[in-house]
């Protein structure tokens, strides 16, 4: 059915100094036929907004493109519903505020635009969001401190929990210790570790179901309708839930691997873990014989900020340790105790229990290093220290030598369990010499892998959460801390990052409230983060697909999977609908209602390309929408002028660039293609995780099609761009328009 | 975002005090899980203290870039209703039924405006920059950043000369409504968070480091507006006594925090950010040397790698010790500094071209209400099973960006919690 299609053009905020609006609006009306085009100074006021609504209300129009600011601005005016066909021509901030104004070239810039703005509303479809049933229930994985947080507190907003632990009993390390070390003011006393009151409140509570002695077996489905296989006492029960939280802890480092430290020399030598069980088992004693404990050498860092070891901080030791130093002095007063340090870590208010135990006189603290831990008299140990505040190198001889080891994540490493897979059913198969000799090799690196799947998803890009460093399945985001690359499943806790048990308890009611969140924004057919609300998602025209399996593995959130022969199965709660599926797909089969391959091939199409002798060359931008895209924004504010041979088309993310539109250009006679987006590698800022880097992959593709084309590689460029570089862009437009006019026009021009 | 938000009577609704990271984020996290917000921030946009830093640690990446995300997902959400130049007043009643009183001053600009900026071309007067902590100014109608949210410019009348009406005239949209009054509005709430963030430290206050005596010595807030391409500077960091490019740059670990005079907890913070200044310096001038004096350096968790990364260029030293006095060349305004080696035992003085005082976070909680209970320190202490009212973010604990986000996101789920609670018995 054809679109009614209202196109208003606003002649505000210089745009009608810059531009003729009536030459614009004959674009509309004899170039589409819009039967509906309307040019209003004030746009967004009220009466240009009423008339917009009266348009619609009196069915002269049910789609609408509005030629005016930047769709970042003035959204509130022009908030229409939201399902219904729309888009937003960008003339003020990328035309009328960086071009010369009253000029043909601008004026070829502006129809352009509206050109392009035009199709792209032709070729959309309204938005129907998925609405299927959708459990809102809650999967916390682990009993611990974290989980049983995560569970009241998820329970106590009114949301069903189905809490699950491993062991027999609830609470997990914290319900083991002696005390916890002070987390609330006035950060001076030891607090009880008696997790009793939660574990009773959990196991009785109405909204929570709680399993121990259980693991899970299966996690199926996507946010909003997990089903998830338990296994308790041989039988297996079967759970619909709309999100998880993992909690799974941590563990200690291996202290055999200490031997450095005098792990292993004598039993007096102990871990900070096994200290804290003497300590709540009874009065200290030494291992080695029952006498009583005099003196204490505490080692920090015994293992963590090691890069033999585990090069992060564990974050709890210097804060255990202190507590330790008290225990011992609870015994006995007078004992000495000696803590050696890199650096003493109590962040915050924590800083005033470090003061309160550093003025006991039996403290003694140093900064140094520990040079080697031998046996001494009377069964004592000898410490030498290196590097100290007191002198060059001391020795000191204690019973007790304390190694504060770090925290090790309980996590899996999702992406490395499906390589492991991969290569295993590789060498099952038969495969060439080469290809099974290779399989053989990558599973046995990544043999240590085998069984330890904790969730079990069944998700073709693997079996747990993809870990960021150092096994942690950690954030990259600075400002989203909770984003992991699995939609609706949640970290929290100290697998998520080493963190003490406040911190812990804290984490858990951030994770469940995004757990929440999803199921919420689920139950509505809506996004999360970062295109939160966003009700598109992408549809596949599966008769087409070859089963390359591109989709299935570029896709940063595992959200399709496949069947046998490797056709992508969607799953679209689990999608943020970044488009790079569809950047990645060959046959371009991959679409959503309103953005897909052909809107945007469409879009580059209505380019008016100028003919050679005119020499005035068309380059067209495709420009990351989150960063790149508000920088240009700003640039435009600024008033900073740049070549106006340029054509910007916005992407919801430069991963969904799909390579066909650098080949439409180019064939088309544009004389040039550059690609804006985020940076890409370790400090990633891609708000997709892998989109930007994507783009960059997928360009040494398109070599082949410039060469076949006969046709410079300088004709394309990628450029990584922060958002704060605003006055770098138009620059960098111009120094690539420079180069181009240097190779001069594209000989496919007029073709 | 609505300027009126819904007034369902079953509304699950929620006041969020304070419009920085940790404000955006409790706001946005409680919406999009159903509740109603109403986000009130003092100043003219949104984005408190990060807007103005030029990078985070660690991964040296601008604010502006999550913030756009998050005010795309305000801008989408009509749950939440921002009122900016706005405080909150009084807060009565109690959790689960609160009646807070706001009051918002006038902007003298309406929503009308549409940031074409034909005012300023007209504006004869300046108005000191808040924003550049007073390093810069603005006309006196202007517009409070980039990428402000809200959209719009703001007027500050004090700075207007007697009946001076030319932005007025120069604006084509009547967006510039020079009556406007100061208007009160009552707001029931079921949960209030406090995410109102800190303030630096004074660094006046700290005499032997020679801050306001010294023409050279600045804050590491001052610090992140030399180096952010929208600061005095343009993202050059120059000396401000003479404007030249320094060669060296020291910075003072602990300046104020960690100290029983001043403040007597560690401001968490400010570890990562000296060696995260270090590279702003080390980038844009790839001879300078940078000193860095601490007690310990605290870069907990993965921050550690960050502080690896740093620490590994040879032009930046790390040297554990005291430094007791600063003295300013009265010729050169070279900065010179007396130190207490503690790992060698030994003074030691450095002559630098400038130096930045790492100087702590102290809790903004001026104007808050009663309901705010306060630690020693001055921080907001949520005691456990405190139901109603929440802090958030720096106000009750100094911790970095991703901390803060992460403790108001939690917070979001208690202010959920007791708006559950009262729009099932309410």
């Amino acid at each position: 059915m054809d679109k009614k299609l209202g196109v208003y053009i606003c002649s505000g905020c210089s745009i009608g100094d810059a531009l003729d609006t009536d030459k614009l609006a004959q674009v509309a009306q004899k170039e589409y036929k819009a039967p509906v085009c309307r040019v209003h100074s004030f746009l967004c006021g009220k009466e240009g907004v009423e008339q917009i609504h009266k348009d619609l209300q009196e069915g002269a129009v049910d789609s609408v493109v509005i030629a005016a600011c930047s769709p970042r601005v003035k959204a509130e005016a022009f908030a229409l519903d939201p399902c219904m066909v729309q888009e937003r021509v960008n003339l003020r901030e990328h035309v009328a505020w960086c071009q010369k104004p009253k000029d043909e070239d601008t004026q070829m810039m502006a129809e352009d635009y509206l050109r392009m703005g035009i199709v792209k509303a032709q070729k959309m479809e309204p938005l129907e969001p998925v609405s299927d049933e959708v459990s809102k229930a809650i999967l916390v994985v682990g009993g611990g401190v974290t989980g049983l947080t995560a569970a009241l507190e998820a329970a106590a907003a009114g949301y069903e929990v189905v809490l699950v632990e491993k062991q027999a009993q609830l609470g997990g390390f914290v319900g083991t210790l002696k005390s916890r070390f002070p987390r609330q003011a006035p950060y001076t006393e030891m607090e009880p570790a008696d997790l009793a009151d939660q574990i009773q409140a959990a196991t009785y509570h109405p909204k929570i179901k709680v399993y121990t002695s259980t693991s899970i077996t299966q996690t199926s489905g996507q946010p909003g309708q997990f089903d998830v296989t338990l296994l308790k006492d041989g039988g297996t029960i079967v759970h619909r839930v709309g999100a998880i939280v993992m909690a799974t802890g941590w563990k200690p480092y291996d202290a055999s691997k200490l031997g450095h430290l005098g792990y292993g020399l004598t039993p007096d030598v102990v871990t900070n873990v096994e200290f804290e069980k003497m300590a709540a088992a009874g009065p200290l004693k030494r291992p080695s014989d029952g006498k009583a404990v005099e003196s204490v050498l505490f080692v920090q860092c015994a293992g963590s900020r090691d890069q033999a070891h585990l090069p992060y901080c564990s974050s709890v030791c210097c804060m255990a340790t202190l507590k330790h130093s008290e225990y011992v002095h609870q015994q006995n007063a007078d004992a000495k105790v000696y803590i050696i340090y890199k650096d003493m870590r109590t962040p915050g208010q924590y800083e005033k229990y470090y003061a309160k135990v550093q003025n006991h006189p039996g403290t003694f603290l140093t900064k140094g290093e520990v040079d080697g831990v031998g046996k001494a008299a009377g069964g004592k140990l000898s410490v030498r220290v290196k590097d100290t505040l007191l002198g060059e190198s001391i020795q000191v001889v204690v019973d007790l030598v304390v190694l504060a080891t770090g925290m090790v994540p309980n996590s899996a490493d999702g992406e490395a369990i499906r390589q492991l897979h991969d290569a295993q059913a590789k060498v099952l198969r038969n495969e060439s010499d080469t290809q099974r000799q290779e399989a053989e090799k990558k599973a046995e690196e990544l043999k240590a892998h085998e069984g330890t799947e904790i969730l079990h998803l069944t998700y073709r890009q693997g079996p747990d959460l993809p870990l960021l460093r150092y096994g942690f399945p950690d954030s990259h985001f600075v400002c989203f801390p909770y984003e992991t690359r699995r939609t609706g499943i949640y970290a929290a806790g100290t697998v998520r990052a080493p963190m003490d048990s406040g911190h812990a308890q804290e984490d858990a009611l951030g994770a469940a409230m995004k757990a929440i969140q999803s199921t919420e924004l689920a139950a509505q057919g809506q996004a999360v983060h970062p295109r939160s609300r966003d009700m598109s998602f992408p549809s596949f025209f599966l008769q087409r697909c070859t089963q390359c399996k591109r989709c299935t593995e570029e896709c940063p959130f595992g959200t399709l999977d496949e069947d046998e022969k490797g056709t992508p199965k969607p799953n679209p709660y689990r999608c943020r609908r970044c488009g790079i599926c569809m950047g990645a797909c060959p046959e371009r089969i991959i679409s959503f209602k309103n953005y897909s391959v052909d809107m945007i091939a469409s879009q580059i199409k209505a380019i008016e390309v100028p003919e050679e002798d005119e020499e005035k060359p068309r380059v067209l931008v495709f420009m990351c929408e989150n960063d790149a895209y508000p920088a240009l924004d700003i640039a435009g504010m600024n008033r900073i002028q740049y070549d106006p041979s340029v054509r910007i088309i916005p992407l919801r993310c430069l991963g969904s660039m799909n390579i066909v539109w650098i080949a439409d250009a180019l064939s088309g006679g544009i004389d040039g293609v550059m690609l804006v987006g985020c940076k890409y590698g370790d400090d990633y800022q891609c708000h997709f995780a892998k989109g930007s880097e994507l783009a960059n992959r997928r360009l040494e593709n398109v070599k082949e099609t410039l060469q076949r084309l006969q046709l410079e590689s300088e004709r394309i460029q990628v450029t990584q761009l922060a958002i704060n570089e605003y006055g770098k862009l138009p620059v960098l437009i111009n120094e690539f328009m420079d180069k181009i006019r240097e190779i001069g026009p594209n000989p496919y021009k007029g073709f | 975002m609505t300027q009126e938000a819904s007034g369902k009577p079953d509304a699950k609704k929620v006041l969020v005090i304070g419009g920085g990271v940790a404000g955006i984020t409790a706001a946005i996290e409680a919406a999009e899980a159903g509740c109603q917000v109403v986000l009130v921030e003092r100043a003219p946009s949104l984005g408190g203290r990060v807007a103005r830093m030029n990078q985070y640690f660690p991964k040296l990446c601008p604010p502006a870039c999550g913030l756009e995300i998050n005010f795309k997902r305000m801008k989408s959400n009509s749950s939440i209703q921002v009122l900016t130049q706005a405080e909150v007043q009084d807060l009565a009643g109690s959790p689960g039924d609160y009646t807070a009183t706001v009051k918002i001053s006038p902007r003298y600009v309406t929503d009308a405006c549409t940031q074409c900026g034909e005012c300023v071309k007209v504006c004869p007067a300046e108005r000191s920059s808040e924003f550049d902590y007073g390093m810069s100014k603005t006309k006196a109608v202007y517009l409070p950043q980039a990428n402000a949210f809200p959209a719009l410019y703001a007027l500050e009348r004090e700075a207007c000369p007697a009946g001076c009406d030319l932005c007025v005239k120069a604006c084509a949209y009547g967006a510039i409504d020079l009556n406007q009054k100061a208007e009160t509005k009552t707001i029931s709430v079921s949960a209030v968070i406090a995410a109102t963030g800190w303030v630096p430290y004074d660094a006046s206050k700290i005499t032997n480091l020679g801050y306001g005596r010294c023409a050279n010595v600045v804050t590491n807030v001052i610090m992140e507006r030399l180096a952010s391409v929208s600061g005095p500077t343009q993202g050059k960091i120059l000396r401000p006594s003479d404007g030249k490019e320094p060669k060296t740059v020291a910075f003072v670990q602990c300046a104020g925090s960690r100290d029983e005079n001043h403040l007597p907890y560690c401001s968490a913070v400010c570890c990562s950010a000296s060696l995260k200044q270090a590279t702003y310096v080390r980038s844009a001038y790839p001879e300078a040397k940078v000193k860095i004096f601490y007690i310990d350096i605290r870069t907990p968790g993965r921050l550690e790698d960050f502080y690896t990364k740093v620490s590994s260029d040879p032009m930046v030293e790390l040297i554990k010790g005291k430094v007791a006095k600063v003295e300013e060349d009265p010729a050169t305004k070279d900065v010179i500094l007396e130190v207490e080696d503690v790992l060698h035992g030994k003074k030691i003085t450095e002559r630098v071209d400038l130096l930045v005082l790492a100087t702590g976070i102290v809790p903004q909680t001026q104007g808050l209400p009663a309901a705010a209970t306060l630690d020693e320190f001055g921080f907001v202490d949520n005691r456990p099973g405190k139901t109603g009212f929440y802090g958030a973010g720096c106000v009750r604990r100094p911790e970095e960006v991703s901390a803060t986000v992460q403790d108001a996101t939690g917070a979001a789920l208690k202010a959920l919690q007791c708006a559950v609670r009262s729009a099932h018995h309410g």
